[in-house]
């Protein structure tokens, strides 16, 4: 079995400022807009090498959002900058009509997505916005694992003509990617082999997932760990695939198991081959204030919680 | 030296046409519609300099968005008889299939439309955001906005006049349709909003008021002053006093014909009260 490991930590919304600094001087027609949270999502470097394009919309995402649409008429690629609570929810009519219903090639850009933002506590941790994002026509929506993919994923989106919904967090995690990786929208990765059971998982639960992997392993559980960093496009194919061979699957998500990746796996399975499915996801419920890590143990949303979930999806066969 | 009488001969022909749009399918928005005509026929006849055809950038040429986009009756008519599209299609406004959606949008690739608007508030944004897009261009063109007055009771648009000021976006004229009137009945009983003009200036606006919005040369007079008024650090605001309904007139001074069409004969009264100029669609 293939096995990963890393030697440095690092968050994805650093990741995001990297890529972002990176298209600054790539790409003349890439801004930048943020709504007073420079610092937090990491665009200090891009602004400090483009100020003409850099936007400071203050505390207003509405206006933000709206700010952004506009810019595309003119040919501008705006990135817009918040915390993926004030993103998505708060922002969702501007996003459905300025953005999306109106086809603008705008990438809203959100940090501190889900539990892992920690202390501040349910106020900022959205668990929707998966769902949110995913429903609206036309709207991509990618949630990256690592640093370097984070990176990979921010380039990649400005070659991408429409609106795209980019989900990273806050916490320092291992970056077992690639630097040099190629970012293709919608291509799902298969880390490891395996012929048990699949593992679909994105984002901080990626990760996890190997972490589970390895574990279940040395219990003679041979598994399957694919990467869907982009929820839609979901590769169809590549989860098809592999549940044809191996009989379940587990999806593994920091977000609200209504509408979230699962759903959107569950719904390929339920059309085309009706498979056992577990779910690692949050249960319907708001987050609270705590570390990421007691946070994510308490909201089973680490390997653990996806060995057990193996375990019981494996019975099911 | 503009046409008065070509110009008033085309806004009678848009009231007919706005009438007849709603008529043919019993729905949309003709009061607004009606007390605008002035001010889309002065904007697209004579103030916007605008290229032959039409691309979504809209690099170097002066560019309008509609915030208030229930009022598409008279943004259709103006656009087709300003050469966007042709004026026959004004007869699949509203209908399954077609370009003229109830509320404007670009889903369908109507010609002259750049953005979706009809969920309220939000067109000024979007006009900020084109506004900054030319000044990085280095276009010395204008963004023209139009916002109904019960609009601003949207809080979106009171982030926008912030930052508008704020960022000294002076190539940018929002212009407020003063009807005094809303879907629930007159501005001041549905939520008063005391003087819009106070709040614009304390905002950091230059402001002027047409008095006469419904007077077209007033409109074209009080549009070159505003227009003289840009590029000097500041957004400029229009608050243009129109009359709801205006030339139709069981239609005027309420707000009962925001979103209703008129019957059979209502329409022949309203269309005898504004006899066929440049011919229906």
């Amino acid at each position: 079995m293939k096995t990963y490991t890393y030697t440095e930590k690092k968050d994805t919304r650093s990741g995001f400022g990297a890529g972002l600094a990176e298209l600054g001087r790539t790409n003349p027609n890439v801004v930048a807009l943020c709504a007073d949270l420079i610092g937090s999502l990491k665009m200090n470097q891009f602004i400090d090498e483009n100020p003409e394009r850099f936007f400071q919309i203050g505390i207003a995402e509405a206006n933000m959002m709206g700010i952004a649409a506009g810019l595309t008429i003119g040919g501008k690629i705006p990135f817009t900058g918040t915390f993926a609570n004030f993103s998505t929810g708060r922002v969702y009519d501007q996003i459905r009509q300025s953005i999306a219903y109106s086809g603008k090639n705008v990438k809203i850009c959100a940090s501190h997505a889900g539990l892992t933002l920690g202390e501040d506590g349910a106020t900022h941790q959205i668990l929707e916005d998966i769902g949110l994002m995913k429903m609206l026509p036309g709207m991509v929506v990618i949630n990256p694992c690592d640093y370097n993919q984070t990176k990979a994923a921010t380039i990649a989106i400005a070659d991408y003509d429409g609106p795209v919904y980019l989900r990273f967090g806050r916490p320092s995690v291992p970056i077992f990617t690639p630097a040099d990786q190629k970012f293709e929208i919608g291509k799902a990765i298969k880390f490891t082999e395996g012929t048990d059971v699949t593992i679909v998982a994105t984002g901080h639960l990626v990760w996890e997932a190997l972490e589970a992997s390895k574990a279940l392993n040395e219990a003679g559980i041979s598994a399957e760990v694919i990467n869907i960093h982009t929820i839609k496009p979901l590769d169809d194919k590549a989860i098809l695939e592999s549940v044809a061979k191996t009989g379940c699957i587990v999806t593994a998500e920091e977000h609200n198991h209504l509408g979230g990746l699962g759903e959107s796996v569950a719904r390929v399975l339920a059309q085309h081959n009706p498979t056992p499915q577990e779910f690692v996801a949050t249960n319907d419920t708001f987050g609270e204030s705590g570390t990421p890590a007691q946070l994510m143990n308490k909201y089973g949303l680490n390997s653990d919680a996806i060995q057990k979930a193996v375990k019981k999806v494996l019975k099911r066969k | 030296m503009p046409n008065i009488k070509e110009l008033t001969d085309l806004t009678t022909q848009v009231r007919r046409d706005i009438l007849r749009m709603v008529h043919k399918v019993n729905s949309g928005h003709p009061g607004g519609s009606l007390g605008c005509a002035e001010f889309f026929v002065s904007l697209y006849q004579e103030l916007m300099e605008t290229k032959d055809g039409f691309d979504m950038d809209g690099i170097g040429e002066d560019l309008f968005f509609l915030s208030n986009g229930h009022i598409s009756p008279v943004y259709y008519s103006v656009l087709a008889r300003s050469g966007y599209f042709p004026v026959e299609e004004l007869n699949t406004f509203r209908i399954i299939n077609t370009r003229l959606q109830g509320h404007p949008t670009t889903h369908e690739g109507l010609p002259g439309i750049r953005i979706a608007s009809g969920s309220l508030g939000q067109g000024m944004s979007v006009a900020l955001g084109a506004a900054q897009a030319k000044k990085l261009n280095n276009d010395k063109h204008i963004v023209y906005s139009l916002h109904g007055d019960g609009e601003l009771q949207e809080g979106q648009n009171w982030e926008a006049i912030m930052y508008a000021s704020a960022k000294k976006v002076d190539n940018l004229i929002s212009t407020i349709d003063l009807n005094k009137q809303q879907i629930d009945g007159a501005t001041d009983d549905v939520l008063p909003m005391g003087s819009i003009k106070a709040k614009f200036e304390a905002f950091g606006w230059i402001v002027l008021d047409i008095e006469e919005g419904n007077n077209i040369e007033t409109v074209l007079k009080g549009m070159k002053e505003a227009k003289s008024l840009t590029g000097k650090g500041k957004p400029v605001c229009v608050l243009l006093h129109t009359i709801m309904g205006n030339g139709i007139d069981f239609m005027m001074h309420t707000h009962a014909w925001h979103g209703k069409a008129p019957n059979d004969e209502q329409l022949a009264i309203g269309l005898a009260q504004n006899p066929e100029t440049l011919g229906d669609y």
